[in-house]
């Protein structure tokens, strides 16, 4: 039972995706599976999670091919956490795809698509094997390209190519670095190579460690390997542009922190000293460049950048508190940043526009979108009593405590700006008056209209929760943070003994 | 033959590079495809090239004995070649996609035509 609970994750993805091909001439079934999919994937991912609470960490041996020899699957509370995360996104972003997908798009395969980049991401998360994860990667990357592309609109063209460019460029470092590590251990289990890396000198295991820094960088949009993530994610549809700013970067963060705690963790002062160094760059650059844009997307691309920076700041520090509050943001994040995209969505149906100098007035129209984007929007900033007040105050004390008071006031005044920006948003979307250039206002009512705000209400009813109930989940976060940092957990139950 | 591989390894990876900075998207693609390579020919060369028998297990032994090649870089090699040929499959596909919409292959202008909506 237990091990089927662990490809659940994976195969409930699959099968809808299987089934949706299979319906490729009847929408209004693709559109009823999706759905249902999408919950039993969350259902499933939950009940994962819950198991690994009660019984610690999970295994299984694909194919009853003992560790480190077959392909292996691991469950930690990391990655159970990670993949509820994924269940809560797909299923609201699935709901949101039956109003903001398009006819058109709908016809050559979204649906399909969409469940397998859930199955990639899922995957992704489930792994305990380097090659495997990189065969995942794929699998979540290939998907993303056809989503991002799907559609072929002018302005999707040069997005896609950016994305499409970069990430095969972190995909051919990835795979080079796979191969380096075999090549020098002899094992890509990951466990397994937790215990071969300590036996091998310190300059070629801290070389692998920046390939892969370098890698995982690119997909995680760290400074300076973010360029791609501003070019691309304003150019799809709303539905897809969330799930990726949701979903996509935190693979890469998933990844960056999984091998940074137990793989290499031989060298600390070097490796997370650099670690240390990019999350205080990531975190300016991307504020900045949010302060100078004034497209909707572009900005909250922006903040997804300098959002990085405070979890990876949270890895680097690499005490138990940091890594802790490094999860936290993470659980905070992935919920308030694709609640964000949502709205920024059902603006764009409201108005026609994503441009900040066309909006305008929907303070008074409609009053309670104003509302909904303000949880989020102050969430974001860190204003108490949200969730990203209790993220960052986390990440913060525990640069405190560890004497690290520059990369503290780096983050207090990234947080600042990050207020400024969502004030600006604020300002221009719903406070000013409507231009009298915007377009004639639709009035969107019934079904259509609801499967827009349906998941930015659930969304924001998160976010309230985890700010006014912070406690179990600070101390799911805690546990997570003792299990990360005690890796003998992690490959006893891989490698058994 | 290690150093001649790497020299190889080296030189594809340059090659690719130095296609992918062109202002051509035809020839990003193709320095994508090198890289790639470049990236396959790496693991087959680390892992080790000693020139010993196939790892077979000959009739009516229960074990291999002696030193034997390493079967897995190969097999990771052909996984690695199989997504590379999807991925630059979509990539062919795109790059006509956008020739077809914008009527260039230049990034430079491609970009323009990105700035003016």
């Amino acid at each position: 039972m237990n091990s089927i609970l662990i490809v659940l994750p994976i195969l409930i993805p699959l099968l809808t995706a299987i089934l949706t091909l299979l319906l490729w001439n009847f929408r209004s079934w693709q559109r009823i599976l999706n759905v249902v999919g999408a919950g039993f994937h969350l259902v499933a991912t939950s009940s994962l999670l819950m198991l690994v609470r009660q019984d610690g960490i999970q295994s299984l041996q694909v194919g009853n091919w003992s560790a480190p020899f077959g392909i292996t699957l691991v469950a930690d509370l990391f990655s159970a956490i990670m993949l509820v995360l994924t269940g809560i996104i797909g299923l609201v972003v699935a709901i949101y795809s039956l109003g903001n997908i398009d006819i058109r798009r709908e016809s050559f395969g979204y649906y399909p698509l969409y469940h397998v980049l859930l199955m990639g991401i899922s995957g992704a998360f489930l792994t305990g094997d380097m090659f495997n994860l990189y065969v995942w990667f794929e699998v979540m990357l290939i998907a993303s390209f056809v989503l991002m592309a799907l559609g072929g609109e002018r302005h999707q063209m040069e997005g896609a190519l950016k994305y499409v460019t970069l990430n095969l460029i972190s995909s051919a470092i990835f795979l080079a670095a796979v191969g380096v590590l075999y090549g020098v251990t002899g094992s890509l289990n990951m466990a397994d190579l937790a215990t071969q890396l300590p036996l091998i000198d310190t300059g070629m295991s801290n070389t692998l460690a920046m390939m892969f820094l370098v890698a995982f960088g690119i997909k995680a949009a760290v400074f300076p390997l973010f360029f791609w993530l501003p070019a691309a994610y304003h150019t799809p549809p709303a539905a897809v542009s969330a799930i990726f700013a949701g979903m996509l970067t935190k693979v890469g963060v998933y990844a960056l922190i999984r091998v940074f705690t137990l793989l290499f963790i031989q060298d600390i002062d070097y490796t997370h000293l650099i670690i240390l160094v990019i999350a205080a760059f990531t975190m300016t650059s991307g504020v900045l460049g949010a302060a100078s844009q004034f497209e909707f997307r572009r900005i909250l691309s922006f903040h997804i950048i300098s959002q990085i920076g405070y979890m990876i700041m949270g890895l680097a520090l690499f005490s138990p508190l940091a890594l802790a509050g490094a999860v936290f943001y993470i659980m905070h994040h992935i919920i308030v940043k694709t609640n964000l995209f949502l709205i920024s969505g059902a603006v764009n149906r409201l108005q026609g526009s994503y441009q900040l100098k066309k909006l305008g007035g929907l303070y008074s129209s409609r009053l309670g979108l104003a509302v909904l984007f303000l949880i989020p929007a102050l969430s974001l900033a860190g204003l108490p009593p949200l969730s990203g007040f209790w993220a960052k105050l986390t990440i913060i004390q525990a640069g405190l405590e560890e004497s690290q008071f520059l990369i503290v006031a780096v983050a207090l005044g990234v947080g600042m700006l990050t207020l400024y920006s969502m004030i600006k948003i604020w300002n221009e979307v719903f406070w000013k008056a409507s231009p009298e250039t915007a377009a004639e206002s639709e009035n969107p009512t019934g079904i259509g209209w609801a499967f827009y705000l349906a998941p930015i209400v659930v969304l924001a009813l998160f976010t309230l929760t985890i700010g006014l109930v912070a406690e179990p989940f600070y101390q799911l976060a805690q546990q997570t943070a003792a299990q990360l940092l005690n890796p003998s957990l992690y490959i006893q139950t891989v490698l058994g003994g | 033959m290690e150093i001649l591989l790497a020299i190889v390894v080296g030189v594809l990876y340059a090659a690719g590079l130095y296609l992918m900075m062109r202002r051509s998207i035809v020839k990003l693609i193709l320095g994508l495809a090198l890289l790639g390579h470049a990236a396959n020919l790496l693991i087959f060369t680390i892992g080790r090239l000693n020139n010993i028998q196939p790892p077979l297990i000959s009739e009516g032994v229960e074990k291999m004995s002696g030193s034997f090649a390493d079967p897995l870089p190969q097999a990771l090699i052909l996984t690695a070649i199989v997504i590379g040929f999807g991925v630059q499959a979509f990539a062919l596909v795109l790059l006509k996609r956008v020739y077809q919409t914008l009527g260039t292959d230049d990034l430079k202008k491609i970009h323009e035509a990105d700035v003016h909506i």
